[in-house]
């Protein structure tokens, strides 16, 4: 046959379209996601694949933290030998972890999150884990009963870190017994998104690599801002956690059941709408926006306009030298005024980016123009997009089952708990402030408070309380809305019975 | 035709079938009228039809989608393609409309209806066929909608009874501005509207034509393909879903089996043509790490842009990394070599970081590590022209895909002459080309001119025909085929396709 070609290509003019290679993508390293089943996963996770009930059955006995009732547990876990912990001691430290997720993480919240009621149920006992072991092992397909048994597993094997992938139609610790390999499948999981870093490199002036100060934070800010307004008001979603990456990004967790049940054709048309800059570096001009511009663009462009005075123009100050105004001049359209405009800098070529923006509309109102003023105003409109609007790892957000680092890990680079962003006091979130999981340790040591009627939990001593507080708000909300429709669907089953 | 039993009635209903009407019921598998000449394909077909009939049918509909995808894989237009499928529908499959007036309406409409039915049991095996098998037919029901007679068409869309609400005056009136700014309309163009949930047209949503509020999507009229298209999609889809899981139960009439077997197989040829003779070069003496520089002469532009910006950043991102290091091995390079490589190509990488995050991919990518299907494969296969200029654009910080076509003109102008492209006639050629969105033209035509005078020399004296000079349509014929062309006579007999025997390049 002609033109024949590998089943995974796909045509450009396709909706349908897929990334090809998702398949086989470990991504970039600050992504912590893997994409599929086949995809590839660190060399030792096959081997180091350890018989869990095992692990759970032996040293259980003098385990200080026998798997019971929560609260009983609560209070032992308030007594525990003090532990020598500097804020310099090495974040991946196995004892430092350990007490992490002895004492701070929230898993009984992580898990009402997932499972969407408070009694255990397949929502959360058929969810992918997957777990990063302190000697870069990859373990996926991990699932547990119960939160007690995720804490469990934590405690004993202390990944640096967990992701969290999608609930399966079977528990995924059986999906090899399973006789037809199709009857284990993803059917559902948050719609989430990544932003990072690493894609404004080109734009951002004050930091590289993995650095980050409040500067260049503010493209995240503003990233939160454009997407989360647009997911509520534009798809109606309501339950949305916004999450720090730990290091130079954010990750949002889309909780509605509509969005959860999405498939990936869904998936993708979102991040599709979403996205706007197109073009590798090479491409050029990264934003053609069509006009007039789509309700969604006009609104972002509405909240980004403001961030672009400060955050772009005063703060990144992107077209200070010489050759960086270049890039300014290849974004206009008009060569009259390309050339008014290269004469001015030629004279003074280190201007400060404000003043080169002021410099195009003072130099057309004086005539250098060729094109119409609407052309001009389309096109710096078009050059705001491209300083501020979202950049959006859309690879991630694409697939049912991709996994996605959890809320509440520690980054193991930079020792700083992924916590929740508040978005409704966005502006003020500060990533250099989060605490570090050896800072919250020695919080609980020198905490002094009053032990009052009730027994005070290790978080609630710390500075994690505010975002332990915050989450669990958020999962009562999504709690909330649930139960009327688990109970519907109870009740729908019931009626499928008796037809 | 083979009867499946996805059209099941419940049981409770089928008890209640009385005696006359299930005859009646039974007579219904006789014959279909065909009422439309656009099909949703939801009911299957039941009547007889010959062996031979099953077959031919079949090949003739394989024959216009595999055409409909060489369209998309060259980029064609939509207006260029209905252009070219044109002539390949009236020869293999046609179906006219109802005003032709033609006698064999009923005949094509059958035709089209169980030639469908035929290709859905053949192509429901693999997910990636069924994704495949998909795609193609919704890009040629989208192709026959558009042309289908306007008043056959709203005909057709009625008798699907979507449930659509209408937006009413008043809110027309307060959404007015956001409406035409979502679908791009002037002002004046009235139009009617209507709401669904936007779960129902992701095309829509995907390319933002579409106003969205709080879940409801806004479509105009004039979109109303876009629903139907959709439909059509989701209804194959889940339908191929339940073939599939029919399926082993067919295996057992072995006279259908093979030919089911045969058209799945032809649909599933292998990658674009590339073919592990183009690693075996004669006169190419072991390739090592330290070789690629000096190699990267005679890469693609794909590639040699790949090599630029790794020796530029001392890093490239994950596509490009793939996408080099499939090349790479496509050349012949060695695992270890290629190890070596990307260690000392991150020259400001830690070894550790390397280790950890970096070096597992290298080794996948060759199949030395991975699930079975991938070391049995050995790794996957270097990207053709066809994957590069077909996948997604590259993003901020991406190097990866064909720069013919992720390059702005002037900066591809640019990449050319840096690599010593500087015939004027070929650089406006070569964006003529880019315009076109004829990207792999542009490449071979800079081939040809970058190896114009060993062309002609292997040309003049017949030591090369014509096979060996096609249209290259694969990163690693270019290389294979530039470094024999700069190697004349120094030993290499010269044949690209090896001893004679290698592969046919297919475009
Ligand atoms: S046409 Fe093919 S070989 Fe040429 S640059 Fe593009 S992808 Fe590479
Ligand atoms: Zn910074």
């Amino acid at each position: 046959m002609p033109h024949s070609v590998t089943p995974e290509s796909t045509p450009a003019d396709d909706s349908s379209r897929t990334i090809s290679q998702a398949g086989s993508i470990k991504s970039e390293p600050d992504t912590q996601d893997v994409a599929m089943e086949d995809a590839p996963t660190p060399p030792v996770a096959e081997k180091s694949k350890i018989n869990l009930e095992e692990l759970f059955d032996d040293e259980d006995s003098d385990d200080e933290f026998p798997s019971s009732a929560p609260v009983l547990k609560e209070e032992e876990l308030s007594q525990p030998a003090p532990l020598k912990i500097s804020s310099r001691s090495a974040f991946s430290d196995p004892e430092i972890m350990r007490a992490f997720y002895q004492r701070l993480f929230p898993f009984r919240q992580l898990f009402q999150w997932l499972n969407h009621s408070a009694t255990p149920s397949p929502h959360f006992a058929h969810r992918e884990f997957a777990f990063t072991l302190p000697n870069d092992a990859y373990l996926r397909y991990q699932s547990f009963p119960t939160s007690d048994l995720l804490r469990k597993q934590c405690i004993q094997m202390l990944p640096s870190r967990f992701e969290i992938g999608p609930m399966y139609s079977t528990n995924p610790r059986d999906r090899k017994t399973l006789r037809k390999a199709s009857a284990f499948k993803p059917v559902m999981k948050e719609l989430v998104f990544d932003i990072d870093m690493t894609d404004y490199d080109d734009i951002r002036t004050c930091c590289t690599g993995a650095s980050i100060c409040l500067n260049c934070w503010s493209f995240i800010t503003m990233a939160i801002k454009t997407i989360d307004i647009a997911l509520r008001e534009d798809f109606g979603f309501k339950h949305i956690l916004w999450v720090y990456s730990g290091r130079r990004g954010a990750h949002a967790w889309v909780c509605d059941k509509r969005a959860r049940e999405m498939d990936d054709q869904k998936r993708r048309s979102i991040a599709g709408y979403l996205e706007l800059l197109k073009g590798g570096d090479q491409g050029g001009k990264k934003v053609n926006a069509r006009r007039p511009l789509h309700p969604h663009l006009e609104r972002s462009l509405k909240i980004l306009k403001e961030h672009f005075q400060t955050s772009i123009l005063a703060e990144q100050d992107p077209w200070a030298s010489e050759e960086k105004s270049v890039q300014l001049l290849n974004l206009l359209p008009d060569p009259t005024l390309k050339a008014a405009l290269q004469k001015k800098w030629d004279s003074s070529p280190s201007r400060p980016s404000a003043a080169k923006w002021a410099d195009i509309d003072a130099l057309a109102k004086s005539g250098a123009l060729s094109k119409t003023p609407r052309d001009l105003l389309e096109a710096k409109q078009d050059i705001i997009l491209e300083y501020t609007y979202p950049r959006l790892d859309a690879e991630v957000s694409k697939k049912l089952n991709h996994l996605l680092k959890s809320p509440f890990v520690v980054h193991p680079g930079t020792g700083r708990v992924c916590v929740p962003i508040d978005t409704r006091k966005v502006e003020e979130f500060d990533p250099l402030s989060v605490p570090t999981v050896t800072q919250l340790l020695t919080e609980i040591d020198d905490w002094e408070g009053e032990e009052g009627e009730k027994k005070l939990q290790d978080w609630e001593k710390t500075s994690l309380k505010p975002y332990v507080d915050y989450f669990r708000r958020f999962v009562a909300g999504l709690l909330e809305e649930e139960k009327p429709v688990l109970k519907r669907e109870r009740e729908d089953g019931a009626d499928a019975m008796e037809f | 035709m083979i009867r499946h039993d996805y059209s099941r009635v419940d049981p409770k209903r089928r008890a209640n079938l009385d005696y006359k009407k299930r005859q009646w019921a039974n007579a219904e598998f006789q014959q279909q009228n065909y009422e439309h000449r656009l099909n949703l394909y939801v009911v299957p077909p039941t009547a007889e039809i010959t062996l031979e009939e099953f077959e031919t049918w079949a090949i003739n509909r394989l024959k216009v989608l595999s055409e409909l995808e060489a369209c998309s894989f060259r980029n064609r237009s939509p207006e260029e393609t209905a252009e070219f499928m044109k002539g390949i529908l009236d020869k293999y499959l046609p179906l006219r409309s109802a005003s032709s007036k033609s006698q064999k309406l009923q005949d094509e409409r059958r035709k089209d209806h169980y030639s469908h039915f035929i290709l859905r049991l053949a192509f429901s095996s693999t997910e990636d066929l069924r994704r495949r098998f998909s795609r193609l037919e919704t890009m040629l029901f989208r192709l026959r909608f558009k042309d289908d007679d306007l008043r056959e068409r709203q005909e057709f869309v009625r008798s699907l009874n979507l449930e659509w609400d209408e937006v009413k005056e008043d809110e027309k009136r307060e959404l007015r501005e956001e409406l035409l700014a979502a679908s791009g309309q002037k002002k004046g163009e009235e139009q009617e509207w209507f709401k669904v949930d936007w779960e129902r047209v992701p095309e829509l949503v995907e390319q933002r034509k579409v106003l969205l509020k709080r879940g409801k999507a806004y479509v105009p009229q004039r979109e109303q393909m876009s629903l139907v298209v959709a439909e059509f999609t989701k209804k194959l889809d889940d339908a191929l879903e339940l073939t599939a899981r029919a399926l082993p139960r067919l295996d057992e009439d072995d006279r259908l089996a093979p030919i089911l077997a045969h058209l799945s197989q032809s649909f599933t040829a292998p990658d674009a043509a590339y073919s592990s003779s183009d690693a075996n070069i004669d006169g190419l003496s072991t390739i090592s790490a330290n070789s690629i520089d000096t190699l990267s002469q005679n890469f693609p532009l794909c590639m040699r842009n790949l090599h630029t910006t790794l020796r530029e950043n001392s890093h490239l991102k994950h596509y490009g990394r793939l996408q080099y290091t499939l090349f790479l091995k496509g050349i012949g390079l060695s695992l270890d070599e290629c190890l070596v490589f990307w260690r000392r190509s991150f020259k400001l990488m830690t070894d550790d970081k390397f280790q950890k995050e970096y070096k597992y991919n290298v080794r996948h990518a060759y199949g030395d590590v991975g699930g079975d299907a991938n070391r049995r494969g050995r790794g996957y296969t270097p990207y053709s022209c066809q994957k590069l200029l077909t996948e997604p654009l590259p993003g901020p910080g991406q190097a990866h895909g064909c720069p013919y076509r992720t390059f702005t003109p002037d900066n591809l102008t640019s990449i050319l002459q840096r690599v010593g492209v500087n015939d004027r006639d070929v650089l406006k050629s070569v964006k003529e080309d880019v315009g076109k969105q004829r990207y792999h033209v542009a490449c071979n035509r800079v081939f040809e001119w970058s190896h114009k005078r060993e062309i002609k020399k292997v040309k003049d004296d017949g030591s090369w025909g014509a096979n060996d000079l096609d249209t290259i349509t694969h990163p690693n014929t270019y290389f294979k085929r530039s470094w024999l062309l700069k190697h004349l006579g120094e030993g290499n007999a010269g044949l690209v396709n090896g001893s004679g025997g290698g592969e046919k390049m297919e475009e």
